[in-house]
Parts: structure tokens; sequence; C-alpha cells
């Protein structure tokens, strides 16, 4: 168990020092990354505002907000539960779910909350270590402040 | 046109080469925006048919910043009625869908019908004789009022002003075609929405559909991975008045050249691990793999490679909009075809890895802006007139929108 809160709060910390590179390794070769609204959760609707396939996509995902996006620079902050493990999983997997708030910072503004939500994850070990094989980010808003740069 | 003794903002030019900055902030300009340019005999965009699929299916969206239902009667037709309880004002619905036979009130219980018949109005007779409403208060009289509706092919227009052009005249014969391009006729499939709300004017995001000068400076990604490019073969078109437009283009490779050289957001060394999220298959005749579209007043239709969504604008005051974003496919696609839809939507949206550039530069540019209402932008780019081209280094598409919200705004 404590491994597990020890790869929540690694997670929220990777996402907080903007390490994407850090945070691509918390996610298995084969993992499955989504953040999507409450709304299209509920209505079993299938888009994501974010969907990454494999390292490879999460990865992608790092290269592109690192490299090619433009925004104003900005702090996130990422407040997550304590992950609560929930039953159905098999032996090899934990099926763990977490609440998350997360703050925003854009340089010369005041801090406000972003978003909240709950994620969704299956975790196992892999290469020595706890890594995220899939998760999913709900988050609870109807509207997104401006814009999402961050994965959460 | 322009009158300089209105006391409402004097034209800087006689062309629209120069936009006074007011336009951005001034809300006695945003004020008559909602009256002339939302109000208007125009055809606002309330969402696809497919969201209110059955009959007591409804939904919620926003004219200008006003409110309006859309539902499915008992009949299977569609309505759009303000969202206000004709009694005391009350939003009705809130929900972004539901199911209903009827409408209730929850302050008074005032009941509608789903055409925006009153029904039903607790107490009308009084209580053991007492009270109630005059005997001349008729039921028929107080409805949800109803906007005129147009439904072309998958997607639904409402006007406050009933007396409104029919819809294929107003999209006129450049605009149509393209429309008609991605509403094709074939039932669609919802794949889910995005909604944000940025802080800045509604008008920035209209004109940044309408410039694809940034598109090949600001996009990076776009530019790198060769989504679209100024050395492209592409196309600026405009409808005979000027309101609408078309960013049209054609997808190049990731290759330096002699137009690349010139952009310093040409990143040649960057792969993408993914392929899948850039595997784009032809699916619409022509040329073209990217159909920006913008219909006067509040809606962008996105054909980005496979990724298809209708964005719709919706005003909050002079400083705020919102994007409402609904992604779909065809009722007939395959599960691979919409897994691509899917994976080409991280491009767009408020986590979009070319649309996060966007609504940062609005933010911006709406900072800047707003608290210069005496000065103007420039619009110079490919001349002073607003005209069609068979390139994209041309601003034209922008002052055409200009030129048209001059003659509705009276300015």
């Amino acid at each position: 168990m404590s491994e597990l809160v020890e790869l929540y709060a690694e997670y929220g910390d990777c996402l907080d020092e903007g390490d994407l590179e850090r945070w691509v390794d918390l996610f298995t070769e084969d993992a499955s990354y989504r953040l999507t609204s409450r709304e299209n959760h509920d209505l079993g609707l299938p888009l994501a505002l974010v969907r990454c396939e494999g390292r490879a996509g999460l990865r992608d995902r790092a290269m592109a907000i690192g490299r090619t996006a433009v925004f104003r620079p900005r702090r996130m902050r990422h407040l997550i539960g304590a992950p609560r493990v929930v039953a159905g999983a098999d032996d090899d997997t934990i099926a763990s779910r977490a609440t998350f708030a997360v703050f925003e910072t854009i340089e010369g503004e005041e801090t406000r909350v972003f978003l909240t939500g709950r994620s969704f994850d299956r975790v196992v070990r892999e290469g020595g270590r706890l890594r995220f094989r899939e998760r999913v980010c709900v988050f609870d808003a109807s509207l997104v402040p401006g814009s999402i740069v961050y994965p959460l | 046109m322009a009158d300089r003794t209105d006391p409402l903002l004097a034209w800087p030019s006689r062309d629209e080469s120069r936009v006074p900055l007011a336009l951005y902030g001034d809300p006695a300009i945003y004020a008559r925006e909602q009256e002339r340019i939302f109000g208007g005999p125009f055809w606002s965009y309330v969402g696809l048919a497919a969201e209110v699929p059955e009959p007591g299916s409804w939904t919620v969206s926003a004219i200008g910043e006003r409110p309006v239902i859309s539902t499915r009667d008992a009949d299977g037709a569609l309505h759009v009625l303000e969202n206000r309880c004709a009694h005391r004002g009350l939003a009705l619905c809130h929900r972004a869908v539901g199911r209903a036979t009827e409408i209730v009130c929850p302050y008074h219980q005032w009941t509608y019908d789903l055409a925006g018949r009153l029904i039903g109005v607790p107490f009308l007779r009084g209580v053991r004789g007492r009270g109630g409403m005059p005997p001349d208060f008729r039921r028929e009289d107080h409805g949800l009022r109803r906007l005129a509706v147009h439904e072309r092919h998958g997607a639904v227009f409402a006007s406050f002003d009933h007396d409104v052009p029919d819809f294929e005249s107003y999209l006129g014969p450049e605009m149509l075609p393209y429309f008609d391009r991605v509403f094709d006729g074939r039932p669609l499939r919802v794949l889910g929405t995005m909604r944000q709300s940025v802080r800045g004017n509604w008008k920035l995001m209209f004109e940044n559909i309408k410039d694809p000068y940034h598109a090949s400076l600001l996009h990076v990604f776009l530019v790198t991975f060769g989504l679209f490019r100024a050395d492209q073969p592409s196309a600026v078109v405009l409808d005979q008045t000027g309101r609408h437009a078309c960013l049209v283009s054609r997808r190049g490779e990731q290759r330096a050249n002699e137009a690349t050289s010139g952009m310093r957001s040409f990143q040649g060394d960057l792969r993408l691990a993914d392929a899948a999220l850039l595997d784009p298959v032809r699916e619409f005749p022509g040329d073209a793999t990217v159909v920006m579209q913008t219909v006067w007043p509040n809606l962008i239709v996105q054909q980005q490679s496979n990724t298809l969504a209708t964005r719709r604008l919706v005003t909050r005051g002079p400083h705020a909009f919102e994007l409402h974003w609904t992604f779909f496919g065809y009722a007939d696609d395959d599960e691979a075809m919409t897994l691509r839809r899917l994976r080409q939507a991280n491009l767009m949206g408020p986590a979009g890895l070319v649309s996060i550039d966007d609504s940062e530069m609005m933010e911006l540019s709406q900072r800047g802006a707003a608290a210069y209402p005496g000065r103007s932008a420039v619009l110079e780019l490919g001349g002073r007139d607003a005209a069609s081209a068979d390139h994209m280094v041309t601003e034209a598409a922008v002052r055409g929108f200009y030129r048209y919200y001059r003659a509705v705004m009276e300015l």
C-alpha cells in the first residue's frame, strides 16, 4: 500500500515540476491514458481531451508540449487524495481510484482552482516498480478554464 | 457607410485595413452585438440533431449570451425555445442533455410541453375559490418563445428573428458546397463534447479561424508535421457578403524547403513516436485535407484530416467567451475510423496540441487590445480588399468579416 501511495505522490510531483519525461516513465510500455469530462464519461461517449496509447503516445504528448506548444509559463499544483483500492482486479493488477484537485498559477496572475475530479486507474508491477497500465482522469467541470497544457 | 457622427465609434479607416480595438472591450458595442447580430435575422448554430436523437430529448445551448433549449417533441419535430420561464424568467434547463415528456419550472411548477406550449399552471382557478389567475388569463399567451429553426443534414440552426432568409441562400453558393462536404446527409454519430472558457472577446475566435497567417507561424505542431503550411496548395474562400469564409489546405510533408526556412517554427528534427496520432485517410472528394469554415455569427466547422467538430461560440460579456466543441463522425464509420477520429482529437479542444496555442494568443490579445480602446489593429496582409485568394498569405477573410460586421452594426 505504501508503494501505491508513493506512486501517486511521485505522479503529482512530476507534473508539479513540469517534468514530463519522468511522468512518461510512471506508465507501462502498453499503458493507456485518457483525460475526459464527467459529461462524456457519464454519457458513455468515447471522446477524450487527451488520449495517449502506450508510452509512445505519452512521449509524443510530452514532446509536443515541451517543443511545439506556445503558452504562457504556468505552475500546476496537484493535490491527490489517498488512493483507494477497489475490487475487481486480478492478482497482478491493482485497481485504484483517487480524487484530485489541480490549481493553476499563470505567471503574473493569481492562483485559481483549475480542475477537480477522480481517476480510475490500473496499476501493475513492471521493471521492478509499480506503474500505471491505465489511467482515466475524469474532471468534474462543465467548462475548462482556458487551456489544459499539462496532463492531469 | 461609416457615420462619423455616430457616438458609438468612428471607424479609423475607410476600408477594413484597420480595426478599432474598442471593439474588444466596449460594453456599448457588446450590447449592440447582442441585439443586432445574435438577435438579428441570422442563422445561429445551436447543435447537432444527433444530440436530440429521440422524442423527449433536449439539450441546452446559447445564442450570443441568451440560453436556449433544443427539443424533439413527441412527433419528432425539432424546436428551439428560449430557456426562460414565461412566468418569472427562470432558466428552466441546466444539464447539458436530458430526456423528458414535459418541462417543469421548479419555482412555481409552470409546465410546458416540448414544443414550448404552456400546459399547466398551478392554482390557475385559485384554491377553494380564492385567488388564482384573472378570468382572461390564457395559457396559449404564455408559452416559451419559439425561435425559427432550420436543420440541414444534421446541423441545427435557429434565429430569434423569424424574418430570416432561407438557410441555403444565407450560406450562399460559395459556402454551401463546403458545408455539405462534411454535412453530406449521412447520419452523424456524436463522439463527445469539450467546453472551455476563454478570457477574450468572441470575435477573436472568429478572426483566428479566418486568419491563415498565424497558422504557418504560431502552430509549430501543424507546421512541423505538414498539416497546414503557407507553402502548401491552399485557398481562402469568402461568400459574397464576407461574413462566412473557408480556409482550405492540403497536407504536405515534413521536409525542409525554401518556405520552411522562413518559418522559425519548423522543427525538422521532431518525430512522432506513435505514428497512429497522425494517420489520416482521405474520406472527402477533392484534394483538400483541411477545411475550416466559419459561419456567421457563431459556428466553426472543423475538418482537419479525420477529426470533425463543430465549435459553437457563446459570448460572456465583452471580455470572455465559451467555446463548445462537439466532435462527431458518421453512423456508418467502422471502428478503425472512429478510433482515428478519437486519436486525432488530440490536436483540438482545450488540451489540443494545436488549439492550446490559439486560446493562449486570444487571452493575450484581449489583455492588450481591450486596454487600448483608442488604438487600432492592422490588417493589410494580402492587400486591403476582401476577396477570395488561391493562397493563404492573406487576411482577406478577417477583413471580409469586418466589412459585414460594420454594415450590421452601422459603424
